[in-house]
Formats: structure tokens, sequence, C-alpha cells
């Protein structure tokens, strides 16, 4: 088996035992990119010479028996909304396409700390805007399994780096939905944390109350492995949450005795595809076959989960993204061609005499703003800017964002009496499998019902799992969802592990990227 | 609850956007349909219901009150568009 299908476990064990040095397995990973990232585009940014580099002085390092971090000599791969100093952090964005932070990421210096080989960052949608990745400013990721589909988004590249064996281990964030549907999409396993439960310290914020930063790998271990690293309390975010981590590693393995598992009435109602629902209906079968109860329950607001999120994800969205001014960093219009247009602009309502016009005339300082952040942004990032601001605008605010945080306590609330009766809920990830690059692209609410099962988890602040649990008849991979209450993780990976124990899904490789020999 | 074209014209300069013509049209399509199905929320009583406006919901969290080293100057303004030594440049504000 060759080396970038094995899962990371597998090869930490490779590299303890001293069978494999890290600045070999490095360079297999790198051959991998080399063969296929030029059709598949998982990566925005791969650093060749610094992974070796790191890798080399781990290994040398390992040889004199220096101290060494948990994931020491491992790639990791990092989306591209993750702060890595000194090294471009694009979001998938023109507005930040020379943008290097000052400054690492708390995850990115746990991972560093940790001894991981950082291989390069991953390409998503504009600023982890969407669940296909073809809003990125550097062009779509596609799907390893059919390369005329989306891998899901937004963590897009992520996801495909990983089912393409171009790294074992990857991180993402999850808004709404955009660890778990691209994990489902591609056939990998991804994590969203509880909120709270890792940093988001560095993360480039798109929804503050919804953004959290997971793990994907090939198999729950895997997960848990990397979550060992990424989850810690964090006084550079006020949010992040200051209790005890358990080991998650150490627990990962062990099965749940008496275990409910709860499946929602709701779930499977019009626009569940079919091949989706015998996946996930199978996959509960599964769980009673290792003794589980499965009980139906109701989450009576799920329906509006969908509406919920659309006026807080925007809001938050174009609130935070007000930062992108053209004038503290990012892209800016060219000055000389705005105060051109602006002047222009004057000198015609002032000779038509137009005093009303003229006095509703934005400022050249305005009027930079403005055109820096039309020729910045993309559509989908101007729409939900423009969603926001109307959202939160004066009049509106009543009745669509305070509306709306009202039925988000009711969502919550149906989580929490729906846990009173089972430990974890199984159900689908997205209603279909990954589809057609351009299907959805100019159908942006189209789009957004797509995200119907996943939002209720950032809405709700619950932590989640996406594992493979079967394909279509076309081959494409399908995901089983997980969602556990707060600060569970340690239950879900366990739920998770128990289904991986009992099903090969996970252990399926992409047929048409034969790896490197 | 429809959107107008001048709504969403004044919404692009409250997002401080600038949209074409084209730009304008489209938006107003796609944002009245998106606003046409969030309106569903109305169905719903809430009046009885606290906002929830964070997913872990705590307050006042305080940090230690004492002098550290921040991020250096020029590490910040090297990524600024247009600067000088100390400071960000930005077309004259004042008029001219």
């Amino acid at each position: 088996m060759s080396l970038c299908s094995c899962s990371a476990i597998e090869l930490l064990g490779k590299l303890e035992a001293g069978e494999i040095s890290s600045e070999a397995l490095t360079s297999e990973f790198l051959q991998q990119i080399a063969a296929h990232d030029a059709t598949i585009h998982a990566f925005v940014r791969v650093n060749v010479e610094a992974a070796l580099a790191r890798a080399a002085e781990i290994d040398q390092r390992r040889r004199a028996g220096g101290p060494l971090g948990p994931l020491a000599g491992l790639p990791v791969a990092i989306k591209d909304n993750l702060c890595t100093r000194g090294e471009p952090t694009t979001c998938g964005s023109r507005m930040l396409e020379h943008f290097s932070p000052p400054y690492d990421a708390t995850v990115v210096a746990r991972l560093k700390q940790a001894d991981a080989v950082l291989i390069g960052k991953t390409n998503m949608d504009e600023f982890a805007m969407g669940g296909t990745t073809e809003s990125s400013c550097f062009g779509p990721t596609l799907n390893p399994w059919d390369f005329r589909c989306v891998p899901g988004g937004s963590s897009g590249g992520a996801a495909a780096g990983l089912a393409a064996g171009m790294t074992p281990l990857s991180v993402g964030s999850d808004t709404g939905g955009s660890i778990r549907q691209p994990a489902s999409f591609c056939g990998v396993t991804g994590l969203k944390p509880t909120y709270g439960r890792v940093s988001r310290y560095g993360l480039v914020a798109f929804a503050s109350s919804l953004d959290q930063i997971g793990p994907l790998g090939r198999t729950v271990a895997d997960v848990a492995l990397l979550l060992n690293v990424l989850a810690a309390y964090d006084p550079l975010d006020s949010t992040s949450a200051n209790i005890p981590v358990p080991d998650y590693v150490q627990s990962v393995r062990q099965p749940l005795d008496g275990l409910t598992v709860g499946i929602v009435r709701e779930h499977f109602g019009e626009g569940l595809d079919v091949q989706v629902e015998a996946a996930v209906r199978e996959a509960v079968r599964v769980y009673q076959s290792r003794g589980a109860k499965v009980r139906e329950i109701s989450l009576p607001h799920s329906k509006y989960a969908i509406a919920t999120y659309y006026i807080i994800a925007p809001s938050e969205a174009s609130s935070n993204l007000a930062r992108y001014d053209g004038v503290h960093y990012g892209y800016r219009t060219d000055e000389a061609s705005m105060l051109a247009e602006w002047n222009a602009e004057r000198r015609e309502l002032a000779a038509r005499g137009d005093e009303q016009a003229l006095g509703n005339l934005d400022s050249p300082l305005v009027r930079l703003y403005r055109r820096s952040r039309a020729e910045g942004f993309g559509a989908e990032v101007k729409r939900r800017i423009m969603l926001g601001t109307y959202a939160l605008s004066a009049g509106y605010y009543d009745a669509y964002y305070l509306k709306a945080l009202r039925v988000r306590r009711l969502i919550r609330d149906d989580f929490d009496a729906a846990f009173r009766q089972v430990d974890v809920i199984a159900g689908p990830v997205a209603p279909t499998a990954a589809y057609p690059l351009g299907d959805k692209i100019d159908d942006p609410l189209a789009m957004y019902l797509g995200d119907l099962y996943t939002v209720s988890a950032n809405l709700a602040g619950l932590a989640a799992i996406s594992i493979p649990c079967g394909f279509t008849a076309a081959g494409l991979p399908i995901g089983l969802q997980l969602q556990g209450p707060p600060m569970q993780e340690e239950r879900l990976l366990r739920a998770a592990n128990m289904f991986q124990q009992a099903t090969d899904w996970h252990t399926r490789r992409c047929p048409q990227l034969s790896t490197s020999p | 609850m429809s959107l107008s074209r001048q709504e969403v014209e004044k919404v692009s300069l409250l997002g401080r956007l600038r949209l074409g013509a084209d730009e304008l049209d489209q938006m107003t399509a796609q944002l009245a349909q998106i606003v046409g199905y969030v309106d569903q929320l109305s169905e719903l009583d809430t009046s009885d219901v606290l906002p929830m406006a964070h997913a872990v919901e705590m307050a006042n969290v305080f940090a230690d009150d004492f002098v550290r080293p921040s991020c250096e100057r020029q590490a910040i303004l090297a990524n600024a568009p247009k600067r000088d030594d100390e400071c960000y440049r930005v077309p004259a504000v004042l008029g001219e």
C-alpha cells in the first residue's frame, strides 16, 4: 500500500519505528501533489523547500533522541483562511491575494509546536462563503472521485487534498457545514468541534458566532489525533472554552456501551436523494447491529434553520468584512482612475445643475472604499455583504436579525430536548452527493438549501462529524453526520469510530489517482 | 416583502460596495428571492423567546491588565497598499 493512502496514525507508527524518515514521507506527498494537483487544484500554495527543510530538521532531532511533538514529521495541510506568519493567507480572494499576516493563528502555532510539517495552504470558497469551492479567485478545486464534480466547500481543497492522497491530515473551518459537507463529498472524515473548543485566533473571520476550526483526516482516529493538537483554551480568543481537554486519542477506540442513536423525523423529507437516504438508513442499522438503540426524535424548528442561518451569517459577515477598506491591508483600487471617475461625475452633475445628485455624491474616500471592495470581492461575498447590510439596516433589524436570533434559541432548545433522549443524532450531511461544477453557481438559494442538515450544529453550538457511509451508483461518496451535545467530542469520536470498526467505506481510495510508486 | 432597485442601491452604499447597472439588477432579483425565503420566520411567534446572540453564552471575559509587546508598526504597515513611514495614506478627506 502506498504511503499516500495510509492513515496518519499508521504513518506516525512508521516514523516512530524508524521505518521511514519524515523527509522521505514528505517527499512522497509532495510528489503526489506534483503529479495530480495541476488537475485537482486542492492547494493554492505548496511549501516544497520549507516543508522538506522542516522534515529534515525533525528527522535530525529524532535521530539525536531529542524531544518530539505528537505529530512529529507528519505533513499537515492548512486551509488558506488560517493566518501563517509571513506567508500569504488569501481566503481565496483577490482582496487578500498579497496579504501576509504578521502573526500565526493559534492553531498554526500549535501545529508547529507539535512538530507537524506544514506542506501548504488549501483552496476554499472566497472567505469560506459557499459549498463548492468554485468561488475561489484562484479557480475551482475538482472532486478527486469525479473531475466533473465539485469537492464541496468551503474547505474543498482540504477534503480533496486528503482524498487525492496529497496530505494525511488537513485543517479546515466550518461556519455552516464547511468541514462536514466537503468531507462527505470527498469520502473523508471531518469534525466540526463545539464552538469554543478550538481557538479562532488568526482565523479570518466570516461569522464570528458560528465559525469553528476543525480537523479532517482519513479515519476517525486520525481526526482525534489532530484534534488533540488543535483543541485548547487560548487567552487570545475570549470565546475559547476554559475547560480541560480530554485525550481524544486515548479514548477513541473505546466503544460506547448502551449507546442511543437518534434519527430525526424531519431529516427524511422532501429533497433528500434516495441513494443518500438508503446509505444513511443502512448506517443506522450498522449501529443497531453493534448493540445501539435507535430512537426517532423530532426537531420541530429544523425547517427554519436555513432561513435563520442566512440572516445571521451574512449579518455577521457584513460587519466582519467592513474591515476590508483598501487602506489598512488588502486590495486597493487604482487611485488615479478612481479620482478621475469621481471628478468627471462631479463635473457632469454640476454642468447639469443637479444639486440633489451633487449633494448625494460620495466623497473620494468613500469612493475608494466602494471601488476597492467592488473589485476585490467576488459575487457571492458581495451578495452576503448586501444581504447582511440589509438585514441589519434601520427598519429591518427587528424583523430579520433579531427575529433570527430568537429562532436560533428555539433551534437550540430542540436539540437540548433531543439530547435528553439520545446520546448522538445520526443523519445525512447533505441532501445529495457531489454535483457537477456550475450546477448551482447562478442559483444562490438552491446552493443555500444544500446546507439544510449542517447549519443547525453551528447555530446551536454543537459538535458534529461527517464519516463516509457509502457510495452512489455513479461512484460518488456519501457521508453520515453524527451530532452530539456541546463539548462531547469524545462521545462523538467514539461513536464514529464504532462505525469505522464495523465498515470499510473510509478505506476506499479514488480509483483514477494511481499513487506514486 | 419585495425589494426595489433603489433600496438595493442604498444598501450598496451602506455596505460600501459600488455595483454596476447589471450587477444591481441581478442583485435585486437574487436578494428578493432570498429575502422572500427567509420571510418564513415571520410565521413563528417568538414574542416570549430571548434572542440567542452566541453559541456559547458567556459574558465579561477579562484579561489581566498588564503591558505587553504588540506587533511592530512596520510589520503591520508592510501590508498597507499605500503608506509612508508611520501612517496609512488615503485620498484627501477635506476639500481641495
